[in-house]
């Protein structure tokens, strides 16, 4: 592959050329890479991709991105990208950040090839599609990044929002925040019942006061929950029906197959204090 | 051959299954069951399955039929012991087991059965 050699041998020669020129497309486009990473920074990294660039297409090829001579160039654009990413920039911005490389490496292939039009089509289609392949990259870290974020948040919100509380002696609370999915429900049902055998508890409350919507799949996991915490002995109270969802209930017609549901959880504390013969009463003064 | 023994304790019987079940198991316990209950007019029938931690539909079913079949010789039935897993699982069957009582653990279990019966002595008198 010669126009590899070629393009790789150009950048060795003129490296710091091509570095000034970048820098000055990337301040004159008005990009805010420059803005965001700070000049230095900006310079550094420019520095570093345009080395690792020539490091690629020596050992690599312009054909792919994927080989062990291009590990140093993705190295250096998941940093930008990931730096980028937590300074505020978009995917885009950064992917345009490596195209802006094109100017000044067009500009300087056209000088060397001077009049052989052949050779200068060969080097700039390598360069383009080097160039091409790279940004994407960063896009697709970028996009990563951002999936790893999500599911690390999706995990914690599955942990704090499925407390099984204690109440009393052999009372159990599960104050639901936040709309049951299967995944949820599952959760929930585990860590309730797992704090069943822990206790012994004879009474669980399920408090659906943080619960927005209730429609016929939600019900179908609340009853799923009761009858597992049920086949374990445990008898489980539904507490928290806001007057909407008492209404969405009745009108879709789910049955609660003798659930025993009350208004607040207040109401459902009391009868659960009831159930274990107990009763909480005023003192005199 | 294998079988589950059946113990008497008072006017109860305890049934502690602590194998793989299967068919020709189930099937003799089923027997024992019922001629045990008919032998000794037994009130009451604990199963505790607090060591089974693998339950396919072919238990929730057989534990569906024990407690029928105790039910038709006048004997109430209480599982105990259930793991949350076995439980997670029986629901997503979609079995949970609507005719049979559950308790947590074997004092339990003998306390519902007592209730039950409206005995106040039960099985130690």
């Amino acid at each position: 592959m010669p126009q590899n050699t070629n393009l790789s041998t150009l950048l060795a020669q003129h490296e710091g050329d091509l570095l000034t020129a970048w820098l000055r497309e990337q301040a004159a486009s008005g990009a805010r890479t420059m803005r965001v990473l700070g000049e230095k920074d900006a310079r550094e990294q420019s520095a570093q991709l345009i080395a690792a660039l020539r490091t690629g297409l020596a050992g690599g090829g312009a054909d792919s991105i994927e080989g062990s001579a291009w590990e140093q160039a993705r190295e250096v654009l998941s940093r930008v990208s990931r730096d980028g990413a937590q300074a505020g920039l978009t995917p885009g911005e950064t992917a345009l950040f490596v195209l802006s490389l094109k100017r000044p490496l067009f500009a300087l292939l056209r000088r060397q090839a001077g009049t052989d039009a052949e050779a200068l089509g060969e080097d700039t289609w390598s360069a383009t599609m080097v160039l091409d392949r790279l940004a994407v990259y960063t896009t697709e870290v970028a996009q990563r990044t951002r999936d790893e974020i999500i599911q690390r948040q999706q995990a914690e919100m599955l942990e704090l929002s499925t407390p099984v509380v204690k109440l009393w002696d052999g009372i159990l609370a599960l104050p639901l925040i936040g709309t049951l999915d299967s995944r949820r429900t599952q959760i929930v049902m585990e860590s309730l019942l797992e704090r069943i055998v822990e206790t012994g508890a004879e009474i669980a409350i399920i408090d659906i006061t943080g619960v927005p919507t209730v429609d016929t799949l939600v019900a179908q996991h609340l009853i799923k929950t009761v009858n597992a915490a049920r086949l374990m002995g445990t008898e489980c109270i539904i507490s928290g029906i806001r007057p909407q969802i008492a209404q969405t209930i009745v009108h879709l017609g789910v049955d609660l197959q003798g659930v025993v549901t009350k208004a607040t959880l207040a109401d459902a504390f009391a009868l659960a204090l009831g159930k274990s013969g107990r009763s909480v009463s005023g003192i005199a003064r | 051959m294998d079988r589950i023994p059946i113990l008497k304790m008072g006017r109860f019987l305890l049934v502690t299954i602590q194998v793989d079940m299967d068919d020709r198991l189930a099937d003799t316990l089923q027997n024992d069951l019922t001629s045990r209950i008919s032998q000794t007019g037994a009130r009451g029938v604990l199963i505790d399955i607090s060591s089974v931690d693998l339950v396919d539909s072919f238990i929730g079913r057989m534990l569906a039929n024990v407690a029928a079949m105790a039910r038709v010789l006048d004997a109430e039935t209480v599982v105990v012991g259930m793991r949350p897993a076995v439980a997670i699982t029986l629901v997503e069957l979609g079995l949970s087991l609507p005719g049979i009582r559950t308790a947590l653990n074997v004092d339990r279990g003998m306390r519902l059965l007592r209730e039950a019966l409206g005995d106040a002595t039960g099985a130690d008198g």
